[in-house]
């Protein structure tokens, strides 16, 4: 008969939340830039919000108690980072800028995810022919320059001239357009691939109706891979946002603060040496972004039982058996322990083998 | 048992390749198969781009008054925009642009008034040669540093490759042009700051009879050396800006695949032979790993078009890219249309050959 | 335990061997003071259930533990000539590499992994030649023909630059061996060399490497978890058990007096053909006269199930012009290797695949032309067992959750949690403490699951249960378990049963009538005592006489007896 054994040491509630699962799992290397991801990542964050208290001056200011600060000031005194050609304060510019790519980022990741899990869910899982007229049309979006659509779409929505706040959600729109086959097309492999998963069958074999399958079957599987999406979109987003400010589709510098737009100002600057209103903003875009990408690259790496690391382990140590439990699971796969190495007919150690 | 397919769970990170990957099964023959109805895919991909470019730009109304409105009087711009047939039905106006597109016209530019496809064909070249440049700099960087980084696999070397691949990909590419430019042109002054070639180069070549639009290959015809250089010069610092960015992906792609193949078990088979590790990496992983990774590199082909208008721009660099955003100043959508139109063309094109090549690759597509 | 010392005759020495793991869960220690010796031209079999350890103790012998790993002990490997002497454990990278390929080999379990796909099997093989020593080309490809011939690949002057899936899957496996013999190693670890193959095709491997062992004098340590195979291959058996091993003898000894509990358990839990007639025999004399003219559940007629190709291309016959039917409380267990089409036959039945010609009446409801909404109301009278225990569940969902998703989806309960007392019933119908239902899928071991799945499809008492392979994914102990189980269910709820398996001995525990497929068509049909007893069709012989039973002395008689088949035709 069974013996009850207890239960495996089950991990609390809060070391199952995304990230935080992660943080717990990974080791070495691999913690140390998921680290270094999420403090830069919470930097920025925390910037964004609290940019009307940190930075000296406002965005669009030109003149302070002391006058008109003047164009291309050299950093010192009371501009750390100096002045632009126009006449703003660099420092104040980087820190406003966070907020803006903050905005577009939320904006934009949150419209896309929305419109592209739907599309992706329903399409994957009824499959037919709007299921291929739609991987077509995404495959085809996917593969055009994202930059280029961001363009077209911007042209679009702020027939090119954004010259109100309404331009941070022109650029947002038109980063939500380009990542919308994104989202689509790995929900929809996602939900492919579990469609034919046994528990899926299993509940079609049961009678359950197509929206009780996909809501509860389908949709929380098939999402779990979201947070890495969403990290490595992110930093697309805040490059694309760039992109659109150094070609001339940002923000205007009395709307918001936007750190492409500076970059373009700042091209002519570079000939005669004047690095300051060049340096700050583009240091500003790569620290972000690259915080953010630690953040979904060690996510993507956790993700996959096969870059995982795991500690090292000293000789004679463990305990003999019961392999087979993977606690908390793992995003994509199976365990990744034991399970690849030990053959036979599957990782299973049962219980009731020993008694 | 066999019934069930099973479909492989593709990691979910970053750009993968697209689902038109050909299936092995079915023996002879097949890679023409593949061929044709990859090739057939090509049509409604162009079709889908160009048209959704097409219904997006009208929306916002005709390109004559987006481009001149303010300028002229109403009387004015109701005359020009009858007399280029923009008061017409949508739909005709459509269908005949699909049909021109076909015949390879692409309307006419409303700021200079010269046609499109002349446009594309004088400054194509110019792009094209950076892309040249920029896709040699990814591979020469990229794929043989996403070996190193899977053979030290968690190693120092291989932190040092990741952090170097994640600041090649975080930086814009107009930032790192502009810290190049700073650092070799401004302040050590060993390499020059803008244009493709200078102006008595330029000059000189504008003169060869057959010449290509492709300085390289013209300044070769010209014997003069010097211009060589001059033209050589000049390209490093583009190709580099956006050969970086690609760099990066190449590498973290590379090194991603290549470990995913380590753990295989005809890796693990070939070791059992007693290959040695390095053949295992160069040989065993490498190889079947280069299939997924060409089909990602197609895909990469359209982020190195997307950052040609960003490095063209930094560098004054005269190719489509330059010229789209000269375009997008003067608010002229009948040159921004076209130049789009034809870089979807570029773009299925491309990946049409990447998709050739890697099936070529596959022994099981190509038996 | 065996002599320690080292003489002329061994060729591998375990001494004490210990690996630790590095995994998910913590460490894991995988093999715990294991010694064994293998002599010269002997075949050691180490057999043992998953997470014995028998794996880790096979790729250490070559070094081909992941780096997550960490040994101690020694592992002393003898050169064949004699001449040198190795500490595997204690090996440079270089020196180890030298080792591979020349001194020990391997042969693995999934030989269409085993083999890179995009280089030719003659590439493959030279590649091994030239890495041990300056060898040219020309001499090396001949080699490679040379041995492709040896393992029986016909023509292999041009099969040599095929590429591995121009090959069959057993074919496969013969040039993993040839791959792992050409440089005349004094010993091949072979790691569960014929479990991903076909019995008829396991047959032949196993003739093969009996060969290796008398035709080359290579010694074999042949890794296992199947008693048939040990009993026809092995000279010397070791049983693991949780990283140690809890007995060693001869092949002879070992079956006919096992000394250690677990041994002893081990061998009475294997299934073995002829186990159930007497249980069949019993179920059919209880049976009242009329239970023959009840209306049938299932009836097939002349079902043909084609899967569309693709583009245009002819689609795949899945299962071509089978008839059969099942009457209520009956259980048919339809037997076939892979390909046989005998899940589409089980999946077309619960409506998750189309039928494309013929007839097939489930509960009355014709399936070709299946609606979903009009077989809907039936589906309560249908529970279905899934294969592979590890997706049969909802990772997201707990146990009870998932028992009670069809009492909820047919309106017998609001919620899961209302369904609750019915699932702990269920639950302890399949010997699960109540407990389990809140644990989640993975935190439950494989039988487990499989008996929670039972569990599930037995929640509305339904009048018909399709078990595809409900037992192939587990431990020869697990699954005697689970039949065990299954059986007892069956006579308790009565239900009539659908059994698909690939094998023979566990089909016969169970059924009442076998059906044979073989490539799609039904070749033959019968009571348990008609079909293994004394089958008629050339097919069914062979897969009967292929199936090797956990007797040495007897699975020699049976080798004969195949061999007579197989020149017959």
């Amino acid at each position: 008969m069974t013996r009850i054994d207890s239960p495996p040491r089950r991990p609390s509630r809060l070391a199952r939340l995304p990230i935080i699962h992660q943080l717990h799992q990974s080791v070495g290397l691999q913690r140390g830039m998921l680290v270094a991801g999420l403090v830069i990542t919470a930097l920025f964050v925390l910037t964004a919000i609290l940019a009307p208290l940190v930075a000296p001056y406002g965005y669009s200011q030109l003149r302070g108690p002391d006058g008109v600060f003047g164009a291309q000031q050299p950093p010192g005194g009371a501009h750390l980072f100096g002045t632009t050609v126009g006449g703003y304060d660099v420092l104040s510019r980087v820190l406003w800028g966070a907020q803006t790519a903050l905005f577009v980022i939320v904006v934009a990741v949150l419209l896309s995810i929305f419109a592209g899990v739907f599309l992706g869910l329903v399409s994957g899982y009824f499959g037919g022919w709007l299921d291929r007229v739609l991987v077509v049309v995404c495959d085809a979006v996917y593969a055009f320059p994202s930059l280029l659509l961001a363009i077209v779409m911007s042209i679009v929505i702020s027939g090119g001239k954004s010259d109100l706040v309404g331009g941070v959600m022109a650029a947002a729109i038109s980063i939500t357009v380009v990542f919308i086959p994104q989202y689509f097309r790995v929900i929809r492999a996602e939900t492919v691939r579990i469609k034919s998963e046994a528990y899926v069958e299993s509940a079609r074999v049961l009678g359950s109706g197509n929206i009780r399958i996909m809501v509860r079957h389908v949709l929380r599987n098939a999402t779990r891979t979201l947070p890495l999406i969403f990290t490595l979109n992110s930093s697309e987003a805040i490059l694309t946002l760039a992109g659109l400010g150094f070609l001339g589709f940002g923000i205007e510098p009395t709307a918001a603060s936007e750190w492409g737009y500076d970059l373009n100002k700042a091209i002519s600057d570079v000939s005669s040496g004047i690095w300051w209103t060049s340096l700050f903003p583009g240091l500003a875009i790569v620290l972000v972004v690259m915080g953010i990408t630690l953040v979904g690259e060690s996510l993507n790496d956790l993700a996959d039982p096969r870059l995982r690391g795991r500690r090292a382990v000293g000789a004679n140590a463990g305990l003999v058996a019961e392999t087979s439990v993977v606690p908390g699971g793992t995003l994509t796969a199976g365990p990744g322990g034991l399970g690849g190495l030990e053959s036979g007919p599957l990782h299973t150690n049962d219980g009731e083998a020993t008694s | 048992m066999t019934t069930v397919a099973t479909t492989p769970a593709a990691p979910a990170a970053g750009r993968q390749p697209t689902t038109t990957a050909p299936k092995k099964k079915g023996s002879g023959g097949g890679i023409i198969r593949y061929i044709v109805i990859r090739f057939l895919l090509i049509f409604p991909t162009i079709f889908i781009l160009v048209s959704m470019v097409f219904w997006l730009m009208r929306t916002t109304g005709d390109p004559i008054t987006a481009a001149l409105g303010g300028r002229l009087s109403a009387d004015q711009l109701a005359e020009r925009v009858a007399a280029a047939g923009y008061d017409r039905p949508i739909l005709v106006q459509y269908v005949e642009y699909l049909g021109q597109i076909f015949t390879g016209n692409f309307g006419t530019t409303i700021s200079t008034n010269r046609p499109v496809s002349e446009v594309l064909l004088t400054y194509g070249a110019a792009t094209a040669e950076l892309a040249f440049y920029a896709l040699l700099v990814a591979f020469i960087v990229g794929i043989p540093l996403g070996m190193v980084a899977a053979y030290w696999r968690d190693k120092s070397p291989d932190a040092s490759l990741r952090i170097f691949a994640i600041l090649c990909y975080a930086t814009p590419v107009f930032f790192s042009g502009l810290l190049f430019k700073l650092i070799f042109a401004v302040w050590l002054k060993v390499l020059p700051v803008a244009g493709r070639a200078s102006t008595s180069s330029e000059l000189q070549m504008q003169l060869l009879p057959g010449k290509t639009g492709l300085y390289t290959i013209d300044a070769i015809q010209t014997g003069n050396p010097a211009i060589l250089v001059d033209v050589l010069t000049h390209a490093v610092l583009p190709a580099l800006a956006l050969g970086l960015l690609t760099a990066g992906v190449f590498l973290r792609l590379v090194r991603t695949n290549v470990i995913g193949t380590l753990g295989t078990d005809y890796v693990d088979a070939a070791r059992s032979r007693g290959v040695s590790e390095f053949r295992l990496v160069r040989k065993h992983a490498y190889r079947p790993a280069l299939i997924p990774i060409i089909t990602v590199i197609g895909l990469q082909i359209a982020l190195l078009l997307g950052g040609a208008v960003l490095t063209e721009t930094t560098f004054e660099w005269k190719g489509l890219g330059f010229m789209l955003s000269e375009f997008l100043q003067a608010r002229d959508f009948v040159a921004v249309q076209g130049i789009v139109a034809l870089l979807a063309v570029i773009v299925a094109l491309s990946n049409f050959i990447v998709d050739i090549i890697a099936a070529l690759i596959d022994p099981r597509v190509r038996y | 335990m065996s002599d320690i010392r080292t003489d002329q005759q061994t060729i591998l020495r375990i001494d004490d061997l210990g690996v630790s793991f590095s995994t998910d869960a913590g460490a894991v220690r995988a093999v715990d003071g294991v010694t064994l010796s293998v002599r010269r031209g002997e075949v050691l079999a180490i057999v043992g259930e998953s997470g014995s350890g028998k794996t880790v103790t096979a790729k250490t012998i070559l070094g081909l533990l992941p780096e997550t790993a960490v040994s101690e002990g020694a592992v002393i490997l003898t050169s064949r000539d004699g001449a040198s002497e190795n500490n595997v454990i204690a090996l440079s990278r270089q020196r180890l590499r030298q080792v591979r390929g020349t001194d020990v080999s391997m042969v693995f379990q999934e030989p269409s992994t085993a083999l890179n796909p995009v280089y030719t099997v003659g590439w493959q093989i030279m590649e091994g030649i030239r890495a041990h020593g300056t060898v040219s080309r020309a001499d090396a490809r001949k080699k490679a023909i040379e041995i492709l011939g040896r393992v029986g690949i016909p023509d292999p002057e041009v099969r040599v630059n095929y590429y591995p899936h121009q090959f069959s899957g057993g074919q496969k496996q013969r040039v993993v061996i040839a791959m792992a013999l050409v440089l005349e190693p004094g010993l091949i670890v072979a790691d569960e060399p014929t479990t991903a193959l076909d019995v008829t095709v396991q047959a032949e491997i196993l003739d093969l490497l009996r060969r290796c062992r008398d035709e080359f004098g290579t010694a074999i340590v042949l890794i296992t978890h199947n008693m048939g195979v040990v009993a026809d291959l092995a000279d010397r058996v070791a049983v693991m058990y949780q990283g140690k091993v809890v007995e060693e003898a001869d092949a002879q000894t070992l079956f006919s007096s096992p000394q250690d509990p677990y041994t002893q358990k081990l061998l009475a839990a294997v299934p073995y053909v002829g186990q159930g007639v007497v249980r069949a025999a019993e179920r059919a004399e209880a049976r009242s006269p009329e239970w023959a003219a009840q209306t049938p559940v299932v009836v097939a007629d002349n079902l043909r199930i084609q899967y569309p190709g693709r583009l245009g291309r002819p689609g795949f016959v899945a299962v071509d012009g089978v008839s059969f039917s099942i009457r209520p409380g009956e259980v048919l267990g339809l037997v076939g290797e892979s390909g046989s089409g005998k899940t589409t036959i089980g999946r077309a039945i619960a409506g998750l695949t189309r039928v494309t010609d013929g007839s097939l009446t489930v509960l009355g409801h014709e399936m070709n032309g299946f609606k979903e909404r009009r077989f809907k109301h039936l589906r309560s009278d249908i529970g279905f067992v899934f294969q592979d225990p590890a997706s049969s569940f909802n990772p997201l969902l707990t146990i009870a959750d998932c028992v009670a998703e069809p009492l909820v989806v047919h309106g017998r309960a609001a919620n899961p949690r209302a369904a609750r007392a019915r699932v702990d019933e269920l639950l302890e119908a399949v010997q699960l403490p109540r407990a389990f239902g809140d644990r989640f899928p993975h935190e439950l071991s494989g039988g487990q699951r499989q008996r929670a799945s039972l569990a599930r499809a037995l929640a509305l008492e339904p009048a018909l249960l399709i078990a595809d392979e409900p037992t192939s994914a587990l431990d020869v102990s697990v699954q005697a378990r689970v039949l065990e189980l299954f059986a007892e269910l069956q006579r308790e709820f009565g239900f009539a049963a659908l059994f698909i398996s690939h094998d023979l001995a566990v089909v016969d525990i169970l059924a009442d009538r076998i059906a044979v497929l073989y490539h799609g068509r039904l070749v033959e049909e019968g009571t348990g005592a008609q079909v293994l007893g004394s089958p008629r069709d050339p097919y069914t012989q062979r897969l009967l006489a292929s199936l090797p039973v956990p007797d040495p002395a007897a699975q020699a008689k049976r080798r004969d007896e195949l061999r007579r088949l197989r020149a017959a035709g």
